[in-house]
């Protein structure tokens, strides 16, 4: 008996109180002298069908946290269980077996203890499935009848309804919030057990990476820990090289979108840059490795570089500066579109070209627009990790030449996550602090891009 | 379409337009007018809404060349130089005839950057000195000066609506425009704000030829020595504002001033 079922219930219950309130208004309005009533029928119908299902929900989601608890205790009473092996995870196997075969999901078994479990699972399925669905039906009942015996031919059903929808959405936008301060809370728990093994000035200061997960656990080397070298890399690529990159084709294809292309170019170049935004990472990555990194090589060969490396900083950037042009491109596209065409009027009447109105008064009463794009897209830039793993290496290297290896933050939480070390070992919970660091500097520069565009807003109004 | 030529004293037209159509894509919405721009008078344009007075006004500075689909026949001529001519240079064109808009709409810059704007962009002031006595000239004459002067350095868009739309007239006074156009520049504005904005236009009058669409006829009696009145795309009547307001030739000038439609 699946949590399934009882959802179908509470929906037939739910569309039963819904069509039985609904009538019940009807025969108000019938027999209210001027024909009104204070909330539609359908707002009546609602207010009963919420009281019934929202509580059966609830209900659901408990029932199924602890029904199967229940559900093995009661085969654990049982006499054919007490021969089980006591320890944990046989015991669990022969468990799951029944189970399986009880609910149908296996055809028998293949542990000869669990056959004799079998009838009890079932006997234990079934007696809570009932329990189950009575307690279902008397809550849908109960609901029910507590909103059907409040409808009056003045009852403010509307107000209510509109009140539980109004939860419902502030519930939906939580889950974001919440899951985004769980994020935040195990990764501060992690990264605090980290800076109990490595201290964090070693860890933020120290320019040498290169932790070995091989090592005694108890007594890490600190000198292995400097992350110096990585956040070199993550801004070397992301922030400087892609920028250079993304910063003026992304503005200048805006402002050709916007301002020179007819129309009917502009319908076919600017989904065809979105497109840009759609090509997975890793295909971005291929390319920089097979194409870009390899050209960038032959180049340096030629200009005389004494054995340059096929994996370089400059191909990473350069491919992550492509692939970051749309987010500079569109949010600029918006925030310069969104000036008011009265500016652009205002300008071209004063005799001002084109160009002389882009320069001196669109780009301008843009800006935080375009900032705040430009910020987002670092954000994503740094936080990018398939182009650097396939076209940078993963060999940490703080130098500024463009054609060193290098590699960043993100690189290295993968590095260490995957790696063989074992989980509670300090190179392994180094990539959490390296997390920790990351999520703070994004989170910044978001912070930073939406008080820039808030600004933005007040302009004009 | 009758212009009454022959009731007004002689005087030299500092604009001219000779049987001007204006489309929008197959869509008529200037047929054919005809009309001389005084220099030393205000113009006013009036009729119903969409009876192609504002876009007729902006045939005169070629601001519908910003408009994809519009396309503009006939003859218009500054100074009898026909400015729709191949070779004439719009930016130019906008300097000698200045447009103020509808909406205010100062520029999200200072007040003192906002006059600056068009000195800068045609070159007319060397040196900080020059462009400051431009812009105090430029306030001064717009009537905003004692209102601002302290404040030169804030945000345009900080000042009331009024306000806001006389920095408007000051800006376009300051690159010395010899016409000034005005797309119903009081529409957006209180009524305290309109009395200053017309008496403005009155100590305006005879410096520069004033064209002015508005919606509003006894503003179009207070302000103007010419009327033409439009409807359906066309210039029904044009003569003198004393004349269209009382003594019309035109049946439908009549209805319309007598308020029978509009």
């Amino acid at each position: 008996m699946s949590p399934a079922i009882l959802l179908l219930l509470a929906l037939g219950l739910g569309l039963a109180g819904w069509l039985a309130a609904r009538a019940r208004a009807w025969t108000f309005r019938r027999e209210s002298a001027n024909g009104r009533l204070a909330s539609l029928p359908t707002y009546h119908a609602w207010y009963v069908a919420l009281w019934i299902v929202l509580p059966v929900l609830a209900f659901v989601a408990l029932w199924g946290a602890i029904a199967p608890g229940l559900v093995s205790q009661s085969v654990l009473a049982d006499p054919a269980a007490a021969d089980l092996p006591v320890f944990g995870f046989e015991r669990q196997t022969i468990l799951n077996e029944a189970r399986a075969v009880a609910t149908g999901a296996a055809p028998a078994v293949f542990n000869p203890q669990a056959a004799a479990l079998v009838e009890p699972y079932r006997d234990a399925l079934s007696h809570y499935n009932l329990i189950g669905i009575a307690v279902t039906v008397l809550i849908a009942f109960l609901g029910g009848a507590y909103a059907f015996l409040r409808l009056r031919p003045d009852f403010a059903a509307r107000t209510k309804v509109e009140r539980i929808v109004m939860s419902i959405l502030l519930g939906a936008s939580l889950v974001a919030i919440l899951t985004t301060i769980g994020i935040l809370a195990s990764l501060i728990f992690e990264t605090v057990r980290f800076f109990g093994m490595v201290s964090p000035i070693d860890f933020l200061f120290g320019t040498h990476w290169g932790p070995d997960p091989m090592a005694n656990p108890d007594n890490p080397d600190p000198s292995r820990y400097g992350a110096v070298p990585l956040f070199w890399g993550t801004l070397f690529i992301g922030a400087i090289i892609a920028m250079i990159v993304a910063i003026p084709l992304g503005l200048m294809s805006a402002i050709y979108l916007t301002q020179y292309a007819n129309p009917r170019l502009r319908k076919w170049i600017k989904p065809a840059l979105e497109i840009l935004a759609g090509v997975p990472t890793v295909v971005y990555g291929y390319f920089a490795a097979l194409t870009i990194a390899p050209a960038i090589r032959d180049i340096a060969l030629k200009l005389g570089v004494t054995n340059p490396s096929t994996e370089s900083a400059l191909a990473a950037g350069l491919v992550m500066g492509v692939m970051i042009i749309p987010f500079v491109s569109s949010m600029a596209d918006d925030s310069i579109t969104a000036v008011p065409q009265a500016m652009r009027d205002g300008s071209l009447a004063m005799g001002a070209t084109t160009s002389e109105t882009i320069r001196r008064v669109l780009v301008p009463a843009a800006l935080p627009g375009i900032v705040a794009g430009i910020m987002l897209a670092i954000s994503r830039a740094i936080g990018e990790t398939m182009i650097v793993v396939m076209a940078a290496s993963t060999a940490a290297n703080l130098s500024a030449n463009p054609l060193d290896r290098m590699t960043t933050v993100t690189v290295q939480i993968v590095k260490m996550l995957t790696g063989e070390g074992s989980f509670d070992h300090p190179a392994t919970l180094s990539a959490f602090a390296l997390g920790f660091v990351l999520f703070l500097v994004t989170l910044g520069l978001n912070f930073i891009a939406l008080s820039v565009v808030k600004r933005y807003r007040e302009a004009y109004d | 379409m009758t212009v009454v030529h022959d009731n007004l004293e002689p005087t030299e037209a500092k604009m001219s337009a000779t049987d001007v159509s204006v489309f929008y894509g197959d869509k008529k919405a200037i047929d054919s007018v005809s009309i001389d721009i005084p220099t030393e008078y205000v113009t006013a344009f009036i009729g119903p809404s969409g009876c192609g007075k504002s876009t007729f006004l902006r045939t005169l500075n070629r601001m519908n060349d910003t408009i994809p689909t519009a396309r503009v026949e006939g003859k218009i001529e500054l100074d009898g130089q026909d400015i729709y001519r191949s070779g004439m240079d719009v930016v130019q064109l906008r300097a000698r005839v200045g447009m103020v808009f509808q909406k205010p709409n100062p520029f999200p810059k200072s007040i003192y950057e906002n006059i600056a704007y068009g000195p800068k962009i045609h070159g007319l002031a060397e040196g900080k000195d020059e462009l400051d006595a431009i812009v105090e000239k430029s306030l001064k004459r717009a009537g905003l000066w004692e209102e601002v002067k302290d404040r030169l350095q804030d945000s345009g868009t900080a000042l009331s609506g009024g306000q806001q739309q006389r920095l408007c007239i000051a800006r376009a006074i300051a690159v010395d425009p010899e016409v000034i156009l005005m797309d119903e520049p009081c529409s957006a504005l209180d009524p305290i704000a309109t009395a200053k904005i017309e008496e403005l236009i009155a100590e305006l009058n005879g410096r520069y030829a004033i064209v002015i669409v508005t919606h509003s006829m006894q503003q179009a009696a207070r302000v103007s020595q010419r009327t033409a009145f439009f409807h359906l795309g066309k210039m029904v009547e044009y003569g003198r504002t004393s004349d269209i307001f009382t003594n019309p030739h035109e049946k439908r000038t009549q209805d319309y001033i007598t308020g029978r439609y509009g």
